[in-house]
């Protein structure tokens, strides 16, 4: 049927009802794929729901470093026939859709679109073979991966350690008789007429991992001792991770009663001295934003991750958007020092983990590191050096030490007036610093002040922060020709997609460069003012529906950024989509 | 051993002015825990006092100790972090009835399951005192305070009743111009290993014109209208703390007698179980916790290496 092979660029999209054993298979197949040194994206898509509805696990396996989906699909794995009506039109001609044989779907509607129906006896195989219909799901993969000439030996050992221990290796040598048949079944019948194929490269083994683990393993690398928080998707996987390893790294997490809670356990902690983080969703956050001005007000050093997912009020609970940024920046009343992280690659999250930790406690202030639902989610493989371990540092900023205390003559005051507006901090346990601090406006030593001339030298102390802070603020990334004639804009987890479209308009001739915001507060109002004040066509790419960043820019630095491509339909951006709305809009407009 | 001069009373006092009112019942509370530092001869340096919002939140203000002025409410999670940061901390939480049973209700039902090993003081008056003395979840239906234009029309909640269902393990009540019990009741609470509540019923001259120092102080039929339980021979202490039995007895006769009032009103401790701490299931869990609290451990640059290895 086809005429010529594509090896190592596809997308496969498993899809069912929740409990089907999408995720599950979806993440096993991703884990084999990267085994076989290949790049893999994985975009998981859910429902709010515990069971039915439909779910589905799209991966996309390249021998580039991909690091968004697309919007072509070459191998439909349905476990339902849901899935085929929502995603068929996805299926490019030359693809294919397995099915199990009494799967209710008419071959016909496949083969118009020039789709081959993939009819494998799934049900039949697995019960078979494993003894059990629910294995289905195993079978299904494994005939997508005797298609594509997957060696079979990626499967197997991944099913293994899957299903490890005395206890899973019936189960285990089940599954594999069913991935072996239903594989050999796959290859034979079907593999020949198909053109996309997966070749094992020589590469080391990449680890798969999502934004949220890389968070989690940036605040353990930086020494974290506390997360309290309550549950919200999509930012309860951070803790799950911590909690999962909560004793070999020395972490308490709690969780709480609500997130203002949380919040108040966490800020209690980091005043006392521990390195401590909160992580919620928007809504979560909303409830927690008079306790980031008691943070800013008592200048207490506190990480807050806030995942963000489709508003407002509860919105899509299970999707994507990026729209709290001005939240971020404006949340709670009164005017305090904070910093603001948008970390867009896993290896940018892992990095905020760490950092946020330092400019935390340098600042003695909130540092918020805003996520999404896509990074949140997706899952990339990534190579085992992409961390870079080494680089992590430790900056506790002007903690005093026990012998500085020691040797202190004067009484200590924790909210002294200093040129760089940071205090010489105290923590509790020492005769010689006696702390107090409030929420109102205070005195040098802490105690409430209603006086206009302590009440400006606090106001200007606090906010003198910023100018320092600024100065430790990474500046945005710009990527492509400094002469570009097109310049895409954007932050956070668009940085995959637009990454992506730049690749894609550049093979198309275009001069493009891309400027990825991944610190926003203090703004880099110089670099800003360098990258984009002479930039000829500018386009400001956001998932949020009233241009986030761009109006941070404009405020900043005056420079207006009238195109804007925006999507707040609860899905990510892809590459291709970008490209496609690049030419309709700016490029057309020439 | 080289024995220290005895601490005194002095010691926890600031040089700060006090702004309360003239005659609050503020000021027997804050005296009170004061005596009750000295009586334990705890360092100041070991000291956490925590406040939420209100008159009663000033009083870390006025303790030398460490203070920490929180937010309307919130006390409890923010004393409570700070506790588990640092095991080596005694920690007093303060707040007021509106702002410990009101906006602060979830909390102080949560707290009291947890069992942290701190004390919460909450000063009773019926009133919102520092907003000119709106009703608090403590003044009865039918109950008109100078300042209410009408009397409330909503019943008071049972501060006693809804520590015991929430699980503190030390629940008491006392009276802030109480000058020899107050002093000798917090300390008791301090000392006790867990989550130690007291409401403290304080007088407030300026709003308050029901619940003032004339009507707790009345003699009421020959008795007088405040009295010790433990003169009458009440034994809230729980002897067996294994004995699921004794600990719903106990529970349900301290219920049963925080609905005494009026005529009758009630000091001294409710309830007293010796139950499982936070901190001690925390041990279990993380066997360092017990060694060394947690603010000690080294914030050295950890080795998440093998953890990253494990995704292969």
């Amino acid at each position: 049927m086809s005429s010529s092979v594509v090896v190592n660029n596809l997308t496969f999209k498993m899809g069912g009802e929740a409990g089907q054993g999408v995720e599950s298979s979806g993440a096993g197949f991703s884990k084999a794929l990267a085994r076989a040194g290949l790049h893999v994206y994985g975009l998981q898509d859910y429902m709010s729901r515990i069971r039915g509805g439909h779910n589905f696990f799209q991966i996309r396996a390249s021998d580039r470093n991909v690091q968004a989906t697309e919007s072509a699909v070459h191998l439909l794995l349905p476990l339902d026939t849901l899935t085929v009506e929502e995603h068929l039109q996805e299926v490019v001609p030359g693809g294919a859709v397995i099915m199990d044989t009494p799967l209710k779907i008419d071959d016909a509607r496949l083969l118009d679109r020039g789709v081959s129906p993939v009819r494998v006896p799934l049900t039949e195989i697995a019960q078979r073979e494993g003894g059990n219909k629910l294995m289905m799901n195993t079978a299904s993969v494994a005939v997508a991966a005797g298609m594509t000439d997957m060696p079979f030996e990626f499967i197997e050992q991944i099913i293994r350690e899957n299903f490890g221990g005395r206890k899973g290796q019936m189960i285990a040598d089940a599954n594999i008789a069913v991935a072996r048949a239903a594989y050999d079944e796959g290859a034979r019948e079907f593999g020949p007429d198909f053109g996309w194929k997966i070749k094992p490269l020589q590469a080391k083994p990449r680890m798969l991992i999502h934004g949220n683990q890389a968070i989690a393993f940036g605040a353990a690398a930086a020494g974290c001792r506390w997360i309290s928080m309550y549950p919200m998707t999509p930012a309860t996987s951070i803790t799950e991770w911590l909690a999962a390893h909560h004793k070999k790294l020395g972490i308490v997490t709690k969780e709480c009663e609500d997130e203002i809670s949380a919040i108040l356990m966490a800020i209690g902690a980091a005043h006392t001295g521990v390195r401590a983080m909160t992580a919620t969703s928007g809504g979560g956050f909303s409830l927690m934003v008079e306790a980031v001005g008691l943070a800013g007000m008592t200048e207490t050093p506190l990480v807050i991750v806030d995942a963000q997912r489709a508003g407002p009020s509860t919105g899509l609970p299970t999707r994507h958007e990026q729209s709290d940024l001005q939240f971020a920046l404006h949340c709670s009343q009164g005017e305090f020092p904070r910093i603001v992280l948008t970390p867009g690659t896993i290896e940018e999250c892992f990095n905020a983990g760490w950092r946020a930790f330092n400019l935390a406690e340098k600042y003695q202030c909130p540092v918020f590191i805003l996520t999404d639902m896509n990074q949140s989610t997706a899952i990339r493989a990534i190579d085992p050096d992409a961390f870079d371990l080494g680089s992590v540092q430790i900056e506790r900023g002007e903690l005093l030490t026990d012998e500085e205390l020691d040797a202190l003559t004067e009484p200590y005051l924790r909210h002294k007036v200093t040129s760089s507006g940071i205090s010489p901090r105290a923590v509790p346990g020492h005769p010689n610093a006696i702390i107090l601090t409030t929420s109102d406006e205070h005195y040098e030593n802490g105690q409430a002040v209603e006086e206009a001339p302590a009440r400006i030298a606090q106001m200007e102390k606090r906010m003198r922060k910023l100018q320092l802070a600024a100065s430790d603020i990474r500046p945005p990334l710009p990527e492509g020709p400094e002469d570009a004639d097109l310049t895409l804009v954007g932050w956070g987890s668009t940085y995959g997609p637009i990454h992506e479209a730049r690749q894609l308009l550049e093979a198309d001739g275009i001069r493009v460069n891309h400027v990825h915001y991944h610190e926003v507060w203090p703004f880099p109002t110089a670099a800003t003012e360098a990258l984009l004040g002479g930039a000829r066509r500018v386009v400001d790419i956001e998932n949020n529906y009233t241009g986030q960043l761009a109006l941070v820019i404009r405020m900043m630095t005056g420079i207006n950024i009238p195109n804007k491509i925006l999507k707040y339909d609860g899905r990510p951006f892809t590459g291709d989509e970008i490209v496609r709305k690049v030419q309709e809009g700016v490029l057309a407009r020439v | 051993m080289i024995a220290e001069k005895p601490r005194t009373v002095k010691e926890y006092k600031t040089p700060v002015h006090i702004n309360w009112c003239p005659g609050c019942g503020d000021f027997g509370i804050l005296v009170a825990v004061q005596e009750a530092l000295a009586e334990l001869q705890l360092p100041p340096h070991r000291v956490a006092v925590f406040s939420g919002i209100g008159c009663s939140g000033k009083t870390p203000h006025y303790i030398n100790a460490y203070g920490f002025h929180t937010l309307h409410g919130r006390v409890l999670p923010n004393a409570a972090g700070a506790k588990l940061a640092n095991r080596d901390l005694t920690v007093v939480a303060v707040g007021g009835d509106g702002d410990g049973y009101g906006i602060g209700a979830g909390y102080f039902v949560n707290a009291g399951r947890r069992n942290i090993d701190f004390t919460y003081l909450v000063f009773n008056n019926g009133v919102y005192g520092l907003t000119k003395g709106q009703a608090a979840p403590t003044l009865a239906r039918g109950l008109r305070t100078k300042s209410m234009p009408e009397p409330a029309i909503q019943d008071s909640l049972n501060p006693i009743a809804l520590a015991i269902g929430s699980g503190y393990t030390f629940v008491a009540r006392g009276y802030a111009l109480d000058r020899k019990g107050l002093p000798k009741l917090i300390a008791q609470a301090v000392h006790h290993p867990g989550s130690a509540f007291i409401d403290v019923l304080q007088t407030c001259p300026t709003y308050n014109d029901l619940m003032t120092k004339e009507w707790l102080e009345a003699t009421v039929e020959e008795h007088p209208r405040m009295y010790q339980l433990s003169d009458e021979g009440y034994d809230g202490v729980v002897a067996d703390p294994s004995s699921m039995d004794e600990i719903v007895a106990k529970k349900a006769q301290a219920m049963t007698k925080s609905y005494e009032w009026g005529d009758h009103v009630p000091l001294g401790v409710f309830y007293q179980a010796r139950l499982r701490t936070y901190e001690e299931e925390l041990e279990e869990r993380m066997p360092q916790f017990a060694e060394t609290p947690l603010v000690h451990w080294d914030v050295a640059h950890r080795d998440v290496g093998e953890l990253l290895e494990a995704l292969r």
